[in-house]
């Protein structure tokens, strides 16, 4: 199967996923890898920010919330 | 069009292997990409125009009205700093911005802007109303197509028209109450929109330099300074009365008359001393800058006082 057949390729995924790549690519600094994790603490945060306030938001409205036209 | 598509380059530079050297962006840069002064009083006016608002809101969605609202602001900042990128890397004032650093590209501030105003506009119709969501989603479309696309490089009235961005949040947290608009929320409006050309005309006088550097239009650049001067007074004019105007109609009480007319008497004078001040001297366009800046803070904080807080109070016990 040649390489256009191909959409994902796994091995290249991999390597993109993984902080260090084994060729010519990109190995994180210590100050890049904390930058990285204060970035995804604060998204994670948020995320479940938004999801508590959609979750309290739904009781403040009560049982209303169900009903809506279809 | 942007000059950071013709030449000027923000992107970090390429690490091994041709991609972009990984971002090195803060929480902390991203908050600022929000312009969190400028978010406190979007954040301020808006609460105003929810408290003074007819009718009663739970406090928790009250709570999210004014959330959706700062992120809205938040976002409209974050695609700001995408687009003017280059301007604000000519200026002094802006020129240590997260994006004009390098700190942040171009791509990762609008990304995060388009996503905020994503989320903010969605969630404040879904959990609040949908008039309220439509007008916020007007309010950052203003800013960032109508102001900062637009008028700001186009022509020296960019913050006269551009103004009504930042007059916005009073009438959109009356319509999170209400679902609506009436006169109330549009003179509130007016106040602010009213007093934006000589608050930032204050500003531009003396850093006229800064503008003319960057490539921007603003008034004292294009027409001059006696020109800006004599708007300022003309626009300071027509702003007093205007302030005013809550307690003449009956909607405030004696406080806020007070209040009105001794910060507008104020405001006209310090706008008298613009007028009447020639370069290099700054004193008075500084002195009407930072008092203009008091001058809005007080008259909201007394009609919050006299109409909302108590109303405020109903609706966070009820």
């Amino acid at each position: 199967m040649g390489r256009a057949d191909r959409p994902f390729d796994i091995v290249s995924i991999g390597a993109l996923m993984s902080d260090q790549r084994d060729d010519d690519g990109i190995v994180l600094t210590e100050a890049q890898k904390r930058a990285r994790r204060s970035r995804s603490i604060a998204i994670a945060l948020a995320l479940a920010a938004l999801v508590i306030l959609f979750y309290v938001m739904t009781l403040v409205k009560g049982p209303g919330v169900l009903i809506r036209p279809i | 069009m942007s000059l950071a598509s013709e030449g000027t380059d923000f992107h970090r530079p390429l690490a091994a292997g041709g991609l972009a050297e990984p971002s090195l962006a803060t929480v902390g840069d991203y908050i600022a990409l929000m312009k969190p002064r400028v978010m406190s009083l979007v954040v301020f006016t808006a609460l105003v125009g929810l408290a003074v608002a007819p009718g009663s809101l739970h406090p928790i969605t009250a709570f999210t009205a004014l959330l959706c609202i700062a992120v809205g602001a938040g976002a409209a900042g974050a695609l700001n700093m995408w687009y003017d990128a280059d301007v604000d890397a000519a200026m002094t004032r802006t020129s240590r911005r997260p994006v004009p650093m390098g700190r942040v590209r171009p791509g990762e501030a609008l990304a995060f802007g388009l996503t905020l105003a994503g989320f903010a506009v969605a969630t404040l119709g879904l959990l609040v109303n949908w008039p309220a969501a439509a007008l916020l989603a007007f309010t950052i479309f203003f800013y960032i197509v109508i102001y900062t696309v637009w008028l700001k490089r186009s022509t020296p009235q960019n913050i006269v028209i551009g103004g009504a961005a930042g007059a916005f949040p009073p009438m959109i947290g009356w319509a999170a109450v209400t679902g609506s608009l009436s006169f109330e929320p549009i003179l509130l409006f007016l106040i602010i929109f009213f007093w934006t050309p000589p608050h930032f005309w204050a500003l531009a006088l003396y850093r006229a330099d800064d503008y003319a550097r960057a490539g921007i239009p603003m008034l004292p650049v294009v027409s001059g300074d006696s020109s800006t001067r004599r708007q300022i007074l003309l626009y300071t004019i027509v702003l007093v009365p205007l302030g005013i105007a809550p307690w003449l109609i009956g909607y405030t009480g004696a406080l806020y008359g007070v209040t009105a007319g001794v910060a507008g008497a104020i405001m006209l004078g310090l706008g008298w001393q613009v007028f009447r001040e020639r370069p290099p001297a700054e004193r008075a366009s500084r002195n009407l800058f930072a008092f203009s800046i008091l001058y809005l803070f007080l008259l909201f904080a007394v009609l919050l006082a006299e109409r909302g807080w108590g109303g405020l109070i109903v609706r966070l016990t009820s």
